[in-house]
């Protein structure tokens, strides 16, 4: 550590050596209140990931039959599915302005730990992607004539794994930030990371269609969410790193 | 003395190519250093090493006797970084993009000190304006307000002249000497020629 007599040199001048003061509650607070107030300012990109996931669901009925026997069984994964791919088509932009504008290397530079940051910045994404989407998906279930009962836990399940899909999604995000086209090296790279939250989120409201109790799938769900809030933040930060270092 | 920053034996190769080598810079309060040298010499990326951004590097930093790694937190609180992108959010107004930066410092709600900033740097008037609306060099001025609204002892200023009138350039001069002798420290690229004053140093690359 320094010493203090460093530290407490000229303490009267203006420009002086200051101790860090980090006050991270109010960076976060500050990062998520601009992250908010930027992506509300930009719609469309808010509602892009959205048209996206009506659009698909409401083309399958049509593109292979309306029979709702049959529509039932392939309901839940293909909500899931379109959902996933839905969040995925969005996760570019999580940090691609910031790269543009310099605001990233501001970030890097800020006294508070980057992880945190980001997880803030993460924290946004979900909200304006993830949490629309699960609470849009019961209403595009009856589209596809979900059985009753089911409701809810597609919703829950989305919720729970579109956090998850944000945290791991930004972690590919990061690393391909500094690429010029990095949108299929993206996919490529945090597809093969989605397929467990993908199986256990389609599986609880298989589950739940079936009667069977969901609780176990949402409680893996929900284990895979705490792991990822443990280590994704730290992943990201890494990896912000790494593409401002190129 | 109240601060310094050494480099020790300095290194940085890109693309197979010595940027520098061997290179040891002493910084201490009351400088303004200029880093000089044609385009694709590593003024950059030198600016980057010693803002602490880049890793790939060989040589040493020193911060207040202190080896960076090690202190980088402490490093971080005292540093102000402009790069080359001012880091400036084109949606957000000037107050907006500002109140973010004062947040990452610690300041609480403290908008009347943003005003002053803004007005200091012939921004009056545009406070309210998305960003986006306005022209590089307001933008630049953005950034620039910075300066005074989150006071650091260490200034990295990467080409800050850029997109900025005749007036703001004699301004910004001014404001890096009066910084320097106030016990600050400013270390600049630029390829505007500085008025010499005794404060400014001169480090010559490739």
């Amino acid at each position: 550590m320094l010493q203090p007599e460093t530290a407490k040199l000229a303490p009267g001048l203006k420009p002086h050596l200051k101790e860090p003061s980090e006050n991270l509650l109010l960076a976060l607070k500050a990062t998520l209140k601009r992250d908010l107030v930027l992506m509300l300012r930009r719609r469309g990109e808010v509602l892009n990931p959205l048209v996206f996931f009506a659009l698909v669901i409401t083309l399958f009925p049509i593109g292979i039959s309306p029979d709702p026997e049959l529509l039932a069984i392939i309901a839940p994964g293909l909500l899931w599915v379109a959902a996933l791919l839905a969040a995925l088509l969005s996760l570019d932009s999580l940090f691609r302005s910031d790269y543009d504008d310099g605001s990233l290397e501001q970030l890097l530079l800020a006294p508070q730990p980057l992880s945190a940051l980001a997880l803030a910045k993460v924290a946004v994404h979900w909200l304006l992607t993830g949490l629309p989407l699960a609470l849009m998906a019961p209403i595009l279930g009856i589209m596809l004539a979900l059985p009753g009962g089911s409701y809810v836990v597609l919703a829950v399940s989305l919720a729970l794994g579109s956090a998850i899909l944000s945290l791991i999604g930004a972690i590919g995000a990061a690393l391909t930030v500094g690429l010029a086209r990095g949108g299929v090296l993206l996919s490529l790279l945090v597809l093969p990371l989605y397929i467990p939250v993908l199986i256990f989120g389609a599986g609880a409201v298989q589950a739940a269609i079936a009667g069977d109790p969901v609780t176990a799938h949402l409680a893996i769900l929900g284990a895979l969410l705490a792991v990822a809030l443990m280590l994704a933040p730290w992943a990201i930060a890494a990896s912000l790193r790494i593409s401002i270092n190129g | 003395m109240s601060l310094s920053l050494q480099a020790r034996h300095l290194a940085c190769e890109r693309d197979e190519r010595w940027l520098f080598k061997g290179l040891d810079v002493d910084i201490c309060s009351g400088e303004v250093v200029r880093i000089e040298g044609p385009n694709g010499s590593g003024k950059t990326t030198l600016l980057k090493i010693l803002s602490g951004q880049l890793t790939d590097y060989h040589g040493e930093l020193i911060w207040n006797g202190e080896v960076m790694r090690h202190v980088r937190e402490h490093f971080l609180a005292n540093l102000l970084y402009l790069g080359h992108s001012p880091g400036v959010k084109t949606g957000l107004s000037a107050l907006e993009n500002l109140a973010w930066y004062q947040a990452l410092d610690g300041q609480r709600d403290n908008e009347a000190a943003a005003w002053e900033a803004l007005e200091s740097v012939g921004l009056a008037g545009f406070e309210d304006v998305p960003a986006g609306q306005l022209s590089a060099g307001q933008q630049r001025r953005i950034a620039l307000a910075r300066l005074t609204l989150t006071p650091r002892i260490l200034w990295v200023l990467d080409e800050p002249f850029t997109a900025i009138d005749r007036h703001g350039v004699a301004a910004l001069e001014a404001q890096l000497v009066a910084h320097a002798n106030k016990g600050g420290c400013v270390i600049v690229t630029t390829h505007h020629e500085l008025s010499s004053s005794p404060a400014l140093r001169r480090i010559q690359l490739g």
